[in-house]
């Protein structure tokens, strides 16, 4: 057995061009978030480049694996990377769901005087150490300006609950979706790949009109831990989302120009894995920032 | 098939390309690995650099050269960029260029990935650098950034920090990602996984580490970002948040970081002192399951770093019970490394001179570290000289200690051609006898109760301090030496054999030195890996 079939590809630009675009990014951003004026194009100007750059390297390798390039090693590659990919994804959600838990079991109670902390509620008359947190100690404190916050929570079992539902359906529907492609039936595949990305689409729409919901209730990202943990949580979130549903409309042009056959497939395969993981952190989310 | 097998003929006998720009579109382990180990050294001048300044400062009680504020930049910046810049890009380059050739591979397994993994670095290098010359200085609230300095209190230049912390754990988390994938994916077909080098072993599982560490760091930055431009309450009371969680969530990250910058260095040191010892190494099933519990270890031990932060009894009792368990499979390893050498034929060539060194200085550190772990203990060195004199011990005379052994040891493999020996051992006297002025000191200052990261001190600390910076400023110097020594090897070495030491074992000394550009087209058979084993 010889390494000779696995491709090393010789030369490239576009990992620099991705550096040059995410640095472009990052430094608009970063001035963007100082007010100065030209943050915002450059920014724009990164994120152009950061597209051009995705179809340009996703381009190349999308044609070697037409043109058969690839071996099985190199398909196991894939398989390795993306499931670690992945993992580093979730341990990034571990951060925001660490922070939650710390300040629902520790820190909020500790600010309410549990365990040790009998002099804490003294800073701050009249403060109640609640989850959710709805009177912060600064509302209370300094004469109400800091993180002043009177909100009413979002309900469990509206758009929320309804959410989880079209979510769940969508993990569903893209296996049906991988069983027509291992069996070849290209119209339910399709059919199949429309109905998951609809529902993304759904959740997404739904997710954008609770926000406006949970805006007009005074929960926003400047009414304490609760509002922080919950939009970062639930934000990033419908990132993954909208990046997953991208990657599916991709694949479903793929499928139609005909890329995949029942064998090879793996670029489907690992956006179904990710839809997945995306799906997984929505349920840890439905019981721990909307439920419990 | 058969396409497939002309595009790699085609591509192997042209070689590496003319030009600069090939490092630039290079996807070659070498010439990555190349790159990575001159960023690192780079990044390791500039950081020095850093550290003489502080040294400078500290030579007398009193302010001297620089303003409080530029020294708490100088402390800042020297450890984010010797951590960032310096340690972890130099392991990545020795993973790149090893690797491969250990495991019996043509190259890493995602090539193009890997380019990129390197060239974020530099972009990222130059954004973390610019916050010097940006209104309000740079960053200068340690390199543990801390909230609510990192936050309410810092100059507007910590947003451009955040964002080069991400694009340095990007980098860490590709690198990461393409390690196991060329490990488990990569080997050669006949290789089993308790076959593999322990340099190999190390660097699995310390990607492992990076995959579960680099993206809680990303978290922490995120929510330092959106504190301080967005007005969210993680780090800040007055909403319902907490400082405190900051840290928690930081040393959940920045404990398996320390693991990160040392287990390469265990499997350096697990491959130079059997070469020179002439026996092989003993315990290397145990050396495995010891770097996997280090490992694990690793994970839930974060909070004896905040001892004097504040929490329960109960949670400071299990932090100190845990931190002492990872003597336990350390001490696995010094004892093996010890039993290895023991009655071994030693010689004294230079990378077993530092990889002796090694052991003997690192273990110093990891005893030190036991001190720091006993919570009452530590009430009195947290935040002391004490703890400075600790981790520099760990990561100069560990992480760096390995590095700088690894390349003496793979230099003439790499380059084709041997470093004059004579040299390498002036300098390596040179650098460890003058990193213990600097270092040893510490621990008396520290104990006497000199706080780390202040510019001046009181008279008492003036004899330490001064003979600490003297020593600071030759090991500064010394580094000089070894960019002589490196550069001399490149142009004027005389050629190396193939297998330059005696009895070293490994897949890498049965190719040709220098090695070909692709490393192995062949994979090598049951009876080659089982002749270059290190397991006895």
């Amino acid at each position: 057995m010889s390494n000779q079939n696995y491709y090393i590809p010789h030369g490239t630009y576009w990992p620099v061009i991705g550096s040059i675009g995410i640095s472009t990014t990052f430094v608009g951003l970063a001035n963007l978030m100082h007010d100065v004026s030209w943050g915002a194009p450059v920014m724009g100007l990164g994120l152009t480049i950061l597209v051009f750059m995705m179809f340009g390297w996703f381009g190349t390798v999308v044609n070697e694996s037409i043109s058969g390039t690839y071996n099985k090693q190199v398909d196991r590659t894939f398989r390795w990377g993306m499931s670690w990919f992945i993992f580093s994804e979730v341990m990034f959600f571990a951060a925001f769901f660490g922070a939650l838990f710390y300040a629902r079991i520790l820190s909020v109670p500790w600010l309410g005087g549990a365990d040790n902390n009998m002099f804490t509620p003294e800073l701050w008359e009249g403060f109640k150490a609640t989850w959710p947190l709805i009177n912060t100690p600064g509302a209370i404190g300094q004469g109400g300006t800091a993180f002043s916050t009177s909100f009413k929570l979002v309900d469990t079992w509206g758009l929320p609950a309804i959410n989880t539902a079209l979510l769940l359906s969508s993990g569903v529907t893209i296996t049906y979706a991988h069983h027509a492609l291992r069996k070849g039936h290209r119209n339910a595949l399709i059919a199949w790949m429309i109905a998951t990305i609809a529902l993304g689409v759904l959740f997404l729409g739904f997710q954008i009109t609770e926000y406006g919901h949970a805006y007009h209730d005074g929960l926003k990202l400047t009414s304490g831990i609760y509002g922080s943990t919950f939009y970062l949580l639930t934000g990033f979130h419908g990132f993954h989302v909208t990046v997953g549903a991208i990657m599916l409309t991709v694949i479903l042009y793929r499928i139609q120009k005909g890329h995949f056959n029942s064998e090879n497939h793996f670029a489907f395969e690992g956006v179904a894995w990710y839809w997945h993981f995306v799906d997984v952190v929505w349920l840890g989310l439905f019981v721990f920032v909307y439920w419990l | 098939m058969s396409t497939i097998s002309a595009v790699a003929a085609h591509d192997d006998h042209h070689g590496p390309e003319k030009g600069l720009l090939r490092w630039v579109k290079t996807t070659n382990h070498k010439d990555i690995g190349t790159l990575y180990l001159w960023f690192a050294f780079s990044m390791l001048l500039l950081g020095g650099a850093f550290a003489m300044g502080i040294r400078a400062e500290l030579l007398h009680p009193g302010l001297q050269l620089m303003d409080p504020q530029f020294f708490n930049q100088l402390t800042t910046m020297h450890g984010l960029i010797m951590v960032f810049g310096a340690i972890m890009p130099a392991f990545v380059g020795l993973a790149n260029w090893l690797i491969p050739m250990m495991v019996g591979a043509p190259d890493m397994a995602l090539p193009r990935l890997n380019n990129w993994s390197f060239w974020v670095l530099p972009f990222a290098g130059a954004i973390l650098l610019s916050t010097f010359f940006m209104e309000g200085g740079a960053p200068a609230f340690g390199w543990t950034f801390y909230a609510p300095l990192s936050t309410t209190f810092a100059p507007d230049s910590t947003d451009f920090f955040i964002f080069a912390i991400h694009l340095l754990g990007f980098s860490s988390i590709m690198g990461a990602i393409n390690i196991i994938a060329t490990v488990l994916n990569m080997k050669a077909p006949e290789m089993r996984l308790m076959d593999m080098p322990l340099f190999v072993w190390t660097w699995l599982i310390t990607s492992f580490l990076l995959i579960g560490a680099m993206p809680v760091l990303a978290g922490a930055v995120t929510m330092m970002l959106t504190d301080r431009n967005f007005g969210t309450a993680f780090f800040d009371a007055t909403g319902g948040g907490d400082p405190v969680m900051f840290q928690h969530i930081f040393w959940f990250f920045g404990h398996p970081e320390v693991y990160i910058m040392i287990l390469p260095a265990f499997g350096v040191i697990s491959h130079i002192l059997p070469t020179f010892a002439r026996k092989p190494l003993f315990g290397y099933a145990s050396m495995v399951y010891a770097t996997a519990s280090i490992a694990f270890l690793s994970y839930i031990v974060w909070a004896h770093h905040m001892f004097l932060t504040g929490m329960p009894v109960a949670g400071e009792l299990y932090f100190m019970y845990a931190t002492m368990l990872i003597a336990v499979p350390t001490g696995v390893k010094v004892f093996n490394w010890v039993a290895t050498i023991w009655k071994g034929s030693m010689t004294f060539e230079t990378p077993m001179l530092w990889a002796l060194s090694f052991v003997i200085l690192f273990t110093i550190g990891g005893f030190s570290g036991l001190m720091l772990g006993i919570v009452p203990a530590d009430i009195q060195y947290h935040d002391t000289y004490f703890v400075v004199a600790h981790f520099h011990y760990v990561l100069v005379t560990g992480a760096l200690w390995g590095i700088i052994a690894a390349v003496f040891y793979w230099l003439p493999k790499w380059t084709g051609k041997m470093y004059n020996e004579t040299l390498g051992k002036v300098h390596f006297w040179w650098a460890m006898i003058s990193v213990n002025v600097v270092f040893f000191p510490q621990h008396f200052l520290g104990l006497a109760g000199m706080p780390r990261r202040i510019p001046d001190y009181s008279l008492q600390f003036a004899d330490f301090n001064y003979i600490s910076s003297i020593g600071g400023f030759a090991f500064g110097l010394s580094f000089v030496l070894f960019a002589y020594i490196v550069v001399d090897c490149i142009r004027n070495g005389k050629p190396a054999d193939s297998r330059p030491w005696y009895s070293a074992k490994g897949l890498e000394w049965t190719l040709s030195s220098p090695a070909p550009y692709h490393s192995f087209n062949t994979p090598p058979t049951r009876a080659e890996i089982l002749e270059e084993s290190q397991h006895s």
